[in-house]
């Protein structure tokens, strides 16, 4: 035996207690960490629970964090995070982060990821547990009452189409627009639910928050999870982090165990825009350049990370948002709001004109509040399908928060290198 | 076997369209009537047990959400026959009992077309007797199609387990 095994099977092997794992063979898995959010765990959970008369498997693997109806904004939204809090408390559960910001940031930011795990999430957004070395993926909130009731899950080991990135991004091109381009290029399924692996030059030159980015969008490109083989950058951000009791030498894809591989000239990309209404519509910023925006938003797990902040802050330094044009900025977690405010960031976008809004999914879930009929938008965040940040008229554009920064400078689309030179 | 009338719809429908999130505080009866409300908003209203819808590619594309799924099989739809699927949404639709037939060739079926499917055999038979062929479904998720979803099966467990 001892066929090469990819980053992805040696993960699977470990949770399924295997010495290795074969492509396309479905396994049982014992999880290390399940995390939920407000909206899909305990207001679905808890029923289903009682129902059950069943108990959680283990409450020190259960991570819990509201953050897609908090702030409570309507009587729908204080019953749907009341239920939480009651059960948080009820359940005597050991982490719980309410109101902290999102919880693929958020969870991480307090060591419970760490390479070598495997671990699911109630959100579509898991894969950004990947960037860490971790196997992540999302589920719904029934088969996440089977995970937090008997520790387990299947999978089927998935194929791993890695994707090398040669070397390094300019100035103002990021994560964000590598993964556009990728998303353009392969389609919203491209990922066909297999294993996506991101490596080469300009993946190891990115720091922790940029990589989150890649394993994040992983979920645009289809896959069910967005690895990242871990190195010295993984291990000093999640020390920085309170992670402790990890090792990251094992954790790679032995050679000849992957034969799709994709490549990329990191210093070929140019930044790139999404247009309505899928994340797939993209190509250079170039070409959607001069279109007028009434507002523009740094936000959510995918763009508003501290790193996010930090760019759109380069863009944004000495210069005012144009006239009639809003920039809103939700900070992806208190602790990046935080770190931002201490370095000066926040303070340069809010001199810009940009207005704070709290550290939650916000209007990027479309739970609560949203943007204005007809209004056009360009968008730090995942996802711009027909009626998710607004009325079915709203038409959103994707871009890195250089791009997002710049633009609201501007009034219109522009590629933020102009703006940055 | 039962005879199915179609609705048809394109490709990439997302779970936004499915679930929009605008109505995600409500319960799956109120969602339900809300689905596909943004690209077929005659659908919800129209729609009867039974029915089956015949979808383009990438369908369920998005959220984690499982009330995409769990509308769909309020509203009495008897399976999504499409060429290709979300994953998350894949498992999502048979946790909450909700069959999919992954069929490469189901473009050809016309709105308002009376169909049938045998999941076990993988096959979808049109109206003028035209067998497809449909990818074969691992047994397990067939048999927990059929238990009515991922909730029935473990209530079966932990039943057996308190004496």
């Amino acid at each position: 035996m001892n066929a090469p095994q990819s980053l992805a099977q040696k993960l699977i092997a470990r949770a399924a207690g295997r010495d290795e794992v074969a492509v396309g063979e479905i396994v049982t898995c014992k999880v290390d960490m399940a995390m939920f959010h407000d909206s899909s765990g305990p207001r679905r959970l808890q029923p289903m629970l009682e129902q059950l008369g069943a108990q959680i498997w283990d409450k020190n693997k259960v991570v819990l964090v509201m953050d897609h109806y908090v702030p409570e904004r309507s009587e729908d939204a204080r019953r749907i995070v009341r239920i939480a809090r009651d059960w948080a408390r009820d359940q005597k559960l050991p982490h719980v982060y309410d109101s902290q910001g999102i919880c693929h940031v958020v969870v991480p930011q307090h060591g419970h990821i760490k390479p070598g795990l495997f671990c699911v999430g109630g959100d579509s957004h898991s894969p950004t547990g990947g960037a860490f070395g971790a196997y992540m993926f999302g589920v719904g909130s029934t088969e996440m009452l089977g995970v937090v009731t008997t520790g387990e899950i299947w999978v089927q080991v998935p194929r791993t189409i890695r994707m090398r990135w040669y070397g390094r991004l300019h100035t103002g091109v990021t994560a964000k627009d590598m993964m556009l381009a990728m998303i353009a290029r392969f389609g919203m399924n491209g990922g066909a639910y297999q294993a996506v692996e991101f490596c080469g030059e300009a993946v190891r030159a990115l720091p922790m928050h940029e990589r989150m980015t890649l394993s994040n969008m992983s979920a645009e490109l289809g896959a069910q999870v967005g690895l990242i083989a871990p190195d010295d950058v993984t291990r000093e951000w999640l020390e920085a982090h309170g992670a402790r009791g990890f090792e990251t030498t094992r954790w790679f894809s032995d050679q000849g165990s992957v034969t799709e591989e994709h490549r990329f000239e990191g210093s070929a990309l140019a930044p790139q825009v999404a247009a309505p209404f899928s994340p797939a519509n993209a190509g250079d910023a170039a070409q959607f350049a001069g279109t007028k925006i009434q507002a523009a938003y740094i936000g959510a797990c995918t763009g508003a990370k501290l790193e996010d902040l930090r760019f759109a802050a380069r863009v944004l330094r000495g210069k005012h948002v144009a006239a009639g044009v809003r920039l809103l900025v939700a900070p992806a977690s208190n602790a990046d709001r935080d770190t931002a405010a201490r370095e000066g960031t926040l303070q340069a976008l809010v001199d810009a004109g940009a207005q704070l809004l709290p550290s939650a999914c916000g209007i990027c879930a479309g739970y609560g509040d949203s943007f204005g009929p007809h209004e056009t938008v360009i968008s730090s965040t995942a996802r711009n399908f027909r009626g998710r940040m607004g009325p079915p008229s709203t038409r959103v554009y994707l871009a890195s928060p250089y791009t997002v920064a710049a633009s609201a400078v501007a009034g219109e689309i522009v590629d933020p290198r102009e703006v940055l030179a | 076997m039962n005879v199915h009338r179609v609705w048809r719809i394109g490709s990439d429908v997302d779970t936004d369209a499915l679930a929009p999130g605008s109505w995600m505080q409500h319960g799956v009866d109120v969602i339900a009537q809300h689905c596909l409300e943004s690209v077929r908003p005659d659908f919800a209203g129209a729609v009867r047990p039974g029915d089956v819808l015949i979808a383009g590619r990438n369908f369920g594309i998005g959220s984690s959400r499982e009330q995409a799924a769990a509308a769909l099989r309020h509203l009495g739809v008897a399976a999504v026959i499409a060429p290709s699927y979300a994953g998350l949404f894949f498992r999502n639709a048979f946790n909450l009992g909700l069959l999919l037939l992954t069929c490469p060739g189901c473009d050809v079926i016309h709105e308002g077309e009376k169909i049938a499917f045998d999941a076990r055999a993988g096959t979808v038979t049109r109206q003028h007797g035209e067998v497809l062929k449909a990818d074969p479904i691992p047994p397990f998720l067939l048999d927990l199609v059929e238990a009515g979803g991922l909730l029935t099966q473990l209530q079966r467990r932990f039943q057996t387990r308190t004496p």
